[in-house]
């Protein structure tokens, strides 16, 4: 071998193979991941396969058997209307998984372009943006969610697929200034890389530097964000609901049913204890996810 | 290994000071064992300097770790021992180890900056380990620390105690950990590269420091370095690491003049000795890599970069006294040790680049101004510069950090916008910013970034780096486009498959490489090479300053080359400007600015560095004060706060006119040559260190 090929030998084993490796391993060995992505999984599963599972449908009444206590036949009880709690709890998942990673998509994407636009730009373009953020983010979520879902809701009466989407957007935009500001600093520190600078230099526009140069380079917080935003949204969708501002009767949600039935909590616990059990499992169940990713991807 | 070859080893005279037998080392990292330390022993007799040197990743500063027990958790020492005056360190209890760190032994890092807490004062931090270890009162330790102060030569002890570490320079930071860690009178000093990312001024300093107190203290001295020069400077005795393991050792002086090791001899081979030129001698690297962190390794860890390797070293490894000559308390981890010297021979030999025409146009840079706006506070980066390069030729840029450098080349490239005069290339006006240049220009000027590892996007495979830079830069596209891209990295020596491979996966130096084909996919006419190599290892520095001299020698290409290396930038360019303050202090021929006349700054940054040549001893001259603050830079000559040439009051209160001495050659100084001159070869007679 002469030295030149000697010198040009090929690199050890790619380290970047070697880290996806041990990210994916680390993370199969992480509980805090494991019990968050199986709950996660299985709220998936429900809202999906509920009715195939459970013995009554969430919507099938029966006026002999109201507000029946746990049994063999109803595990979980029935409610004022006869109505099975354990079938309207598993189905509950339904809406609160559309709405938030629904919700948690629209606040990645605006605040990732906000965040890429004012961290690359830098200057007045940042000011001006951040500011504005800075004021979106002093109001409070749920009274801003409110006053907009109220504004809107005589356009979308009767509409259940307008109004989920209303609550959709209100959402994303209301979590979209702490996305915008993480991208934004992962993109300040991204933009004076040399890599950036060489693509300056070779006339690339900013569009494109923003999107094909940076963007894959800030996946990390990316992902990290999206999973602890799902968890705040599941949180706030299932809030909306329970104020009457989300989905609506007969609809088994879980925010809605804890809301209606809280009337007859004292004589019927369970028609209000199982939906509020399932609801909190979930957002745990995403806070969990979002800490396991946080901590191997951050490593 | 008997103990009575050890004890003539060891030049000290009594017991050594420290004793470290067949350490060995082990990080897991990714659930994996990777030995990082593979058996080292060594020993260090009282008020001995010992320098230990090699490449970052052969496990010197994992060793000096372990023997302050400060290895990270997923470090652990798998064998052999330790002994401190006997002690051994592998044995002792936690409230004995916090006893012995600071009054047995003490350390200091590479960076000052972080050793130190910002939010204490000065005075507090050093009164700390007075209090510790002394059970002193506040009023006492903080007299200590005064004391500790002056011992380090800090100007002004007393204000310097009331002050915070951000408000001292780089070299008053590494005086007060210094003072700290001698604090507690160690039997033993671990230095880990004290004057890594210093400038060349201050780590002069620094060193003149270290080498005094060498004197006065009666601490051993362990110090780890890469840098040959500066062990060769500081040390007695040195030992080369490579691989986690000490390939030979012996007197410093000795060992650099007749290396025993062929990896000795590498290293010495792929530094430019200070005076060697590009078209006398090449550099020449050591091939290959460093092998990676827990590969299995048969026979010599060496062998698979090593010119005389034969199957005898791919067997086995010899033993660290193979080759030993008890006289000269020499020692060689090596079977092929009578033919090192050979090595040297080879090198000489190099075809002179033909001296290639050049299509590409003049820089003319006149009366460059740069200021950067923080809030109310002007800093003026770049002040009133002109000069201009030639086609096919190469000038060095040299000054220290702060000087303007950097952003002068960003300037040039459009990548900052000047704020005053103008920059011409080829005859024609160059627009400010890079975004209004045009796709012509952009093409003729490119640049090399220092930073190999931030240089290409992490997410892009090498081939799409360079495919785009050739769409943009060459407008090639589909077949054209690929075979250019192959063509580039043939020419950089980036073997095809590796295209395929992301940055994480490629080594710094080919990274690097694939950083200057990028640099080259439209053909360029000026590239600024800004550090291109000063981050790399040294035996991959030598093989990216041979890349780059033999592209600018076939294409005629020229290059703003910057770097704070005074032999690099002497072995590469043929004009060189020294840059103090923002401003221009002196532009010559590669030869004519370093030798006398020469500006009083150049002769100083010139005396700064460390060097390996034993026959040829430079005289130290040493720089005064801190260099001032850019927002505020001093009356008239900016050098005068420093200068060791200073005339008077006309230094302070008059702008300095440019002498002309001649063929190009000017310095900026109120002495005029041909006294500057005298003064200079007079001093230079006079007293040889």
């Amino acid at each position: 071998m002469t030295f030149d090929e000697l010198a040009a030998q090929a690199a050890p084993p790619s380290e970047r193979v070697l880290r996806r490796r041990y990210v994916v391993r680390r993370l199969l060995r992480s509980p805090t991941f494991l019990v968050g992505a199986g709950i996660v999984l299985f709220w998936i599963f429900m809202a999906l396969f509920s009715t195939h599972v459970t013995r009554f449908g969430p919507l099938d009444i029966d006026p002999y058997h109201t507000l029946k206590a746990l049994s063999r036949l109803h595990w979980f009880g029935t409610d004022e209307n006869g109505r099975d709690v354990l079938a309207r709890t598993l189905a509950g998942a339904r809406s609160v998984l559309v709405v938030a990673p629904l919700a948690a998509v629209f606040c990645l994407f605006f605040g990732g372009t906000i965040g890429l636009i004012s961290g690359y730009y830098k200057g007045y373009t940042d000011e001006i943006i951040m500011r504005f953020v800075d004021v979106l983010l002093s109001l409070p979520v749920i009274v801003a969610a409110i006053v907009v879902v109220s504004a809107f809701s005589s356009h979308t009466q009767g509409s259940p697929g307008a109004q989920a989407a209303v609550v959709i957007l209100v959402i994303g935009i209301l979590f979209t200034p702490p996305v915008a500001r993480t991208i934004r600093a992962a993109v300040v520190s991204e933009r004076e890389k040399e890599y950036v600078q060489a693509a300056r230099l070779r006339g690339e526009r900013a569009p494109f530097i923003m999107v094909a140069e940076i963007l894959p380079n800030i996946l990390a917080p990316i992902i990290v964000e999206g999973t602890v935003r799902l968890g705040y949204a599941v949180f706030t969708a299932a809030t909306l609901s329970f104020l009457g501002f989300g989905v609506q009767a007969p609809s088994p949600d879980w925010g809605l049913t804890i809301s209606l039935d809280r009337t007859v909590i004292q004589v019927a616990w369970w028609t209000v204890l199982f939906p509020a059990l399932a609801l909190a499992s979930l957002v745990v169940g995403a806070n969990l996810l979002a800490d396991g990713v946080r901590k191997v991807l951050s490593e | 290994m008997s103990d009575a070859r050890e004890s003539r080893l060891t030049i000290g005279s009594d017991a050594p000071v420290l004793s470290i037998d067949d350490l060995r080392v082990t990080f897991v990292r990714r659930d994996l064992d990777l030995p990082v330390v593979r058996g080292v022993s060594l020993e260090i007799g009282a008020g001995e300097t010992y320098g230990l040197v090699g490449e970052s990743g052969c496990g010197k500063t994992t060793l000096a770790m372990a023997l302050m027990r400060y290895l990270p958790a997923n470090g652990r020492i798998d064998g052999g021992s330790i002994a401190l005056d006997g002690e051994d360190m592998l044995a002792v209890s936690r409230e004995r180890l916090r006893e012995i760190r600071g009054t047995k032994m003490a350390m200091v890092y590479q960076d000052p900056a972080t050793a130190l807490n910002p939010a204490l004062r000065v005075g507090a931090q050093i009164a700390e380990v007075y209090r510790f270890h002394g059970g002193l009162s506040k009023a006492d330790a903080l007299e200590r620390a005064r004391a500790a102060l002056e011992r380090v030569a800090m100007p002004d002890p007393a204000a310097t105690l009331r002050r915070y570490p951000f408000q001292l320079s780089g070299g008053q930071q590494q005086r007060v950990v210094i003072a700290m860690a001698l604090a507690g009178d160690p039997r033993l000093l671990v230095l880990d590269e004290p004057t890594t990312g210093l400038d060349a001024t201050v780590e002069a300093e620094v060193l003149d420091l270290i080498a005094e107190l060498r004197e006065r203290i009666d601490a051993s001295i362990l110090l780890i370095s890469h840098n040959l020069g500066l062990v060769a400077r500081m040390c007695k005795r040195v030992g080369v690491m490579y691989a986690g393991r000490i390939v030979e050792d012996g007197p410093a002086r000795d060992l650099l003049t007749d290396p025993r090791h062929p990896y000795t001899m590498g290293l010495l081979r792929c530094v430019p000795r200070f005076g060697m030129r590009k078209d006398q001698a090449g550099l020449v690297p050591i091939p290959g890599f460093l092998p990676r962190l827990g590969s299995g390794l048969e026979g010599c860890v060496f062998s698979p970069r090593c010119e005389l390797a034969t199957d005898d070293c791919r067997e086995s490894e010899p033993e660290l006294d193979h080759w030993s000559d008890a006289e000269r308390a020499r020692r060689a981890r090596c079977y092929h040790s009578d033919q090192v010297s050979g090595m040297r021979a080879a090198a000489a030999e190099r075809a002179p680049g033909a001296a290639a025409t050049s299509a590409g146009g003049t820089l003319e840079i006149s009366n460059l101004g740069k200021i950067f706006r923080d809030g109310r506070r002007r800093i003026v980066a770049v002040n009133d510069v002109s000069l201009a390069v030639a086609p096919g030729e190469i000038l060095g840029l040299v000054g220290e950090s702060g000087s303007g450098k950097t952003t002068l080349a960003g300037c040039v490239t459009g990548l900052l916008k000047p704020d005053d005069g103008s920059i011409r290339f080829a005859g024609q006006e160059l627009p400010r910013s890079v975004a209004q240049r045009g796709s012509e220009r952009l093409r003729a000027i490119q640049m090399v970034f220092q930073n190999p590892d931030s240089t290409l996007n992490p997410a892009w495979s090498a081939g799409a780096i360079l495919g785009r830079a050739v769409n943009r830069l060459g407008g090639l596209r589909g077949a054209a486009r690929r075979a250019r891209v192959e063509d580039l990295a043939r020419r950089v020596r980036v073997e095809p498959q590796h295209l395929e491979a992301k940055p994480g996966e490629l080594s710094g130096g080919q990274k690097q490489r694939i950083a200057i084909a990028r640099a080259f996919a439209g053909s360029p006419t000026l590239v600024i090479c800004d550090e291109p190599a000063s981050a790399l290892d040294v035996s991959v520095q030598a093989s990216i300053l041979n890349l780059l001299a033999e592209l600018q020698a076939s294409g005629g290409i020229s290059y703003i080359f910057i770097s704070h290396d005074l032999a690099v930038v002497r072995y590469l360019s043929d004009r060189i400007a020294v840059m103090y303050l923002a401003e221009l202090m002196e532009i010559g021929g590669a030869e004519a600015v370093f030798t006398p006349p020469q500006h009083p700054y150049t002769e100083a940054l010139m005396s700064a560095i460390p060097t390996i040549d034993f026959a040829h001893p430079r005289r130290r001259i040493p720089l005064r004060g801190a260099v001032p603050s850019l927002s505020a830079p001093p009356s008239g000559c900016r050098f005068h706060t420093r200068c060791h040439r200073m005339l008077g009051a006309v230094c302070i209160e008059q702008e300095p006119p440019w002498q002309d001495v001649g063929e190009g050659h000017a310095y900026r100084c109120h002495i005029p040559a041909d006294e500057l001159c005298d003064l200079q070869v007079a001093a230079a007679a006079g007293d040889p260190e």
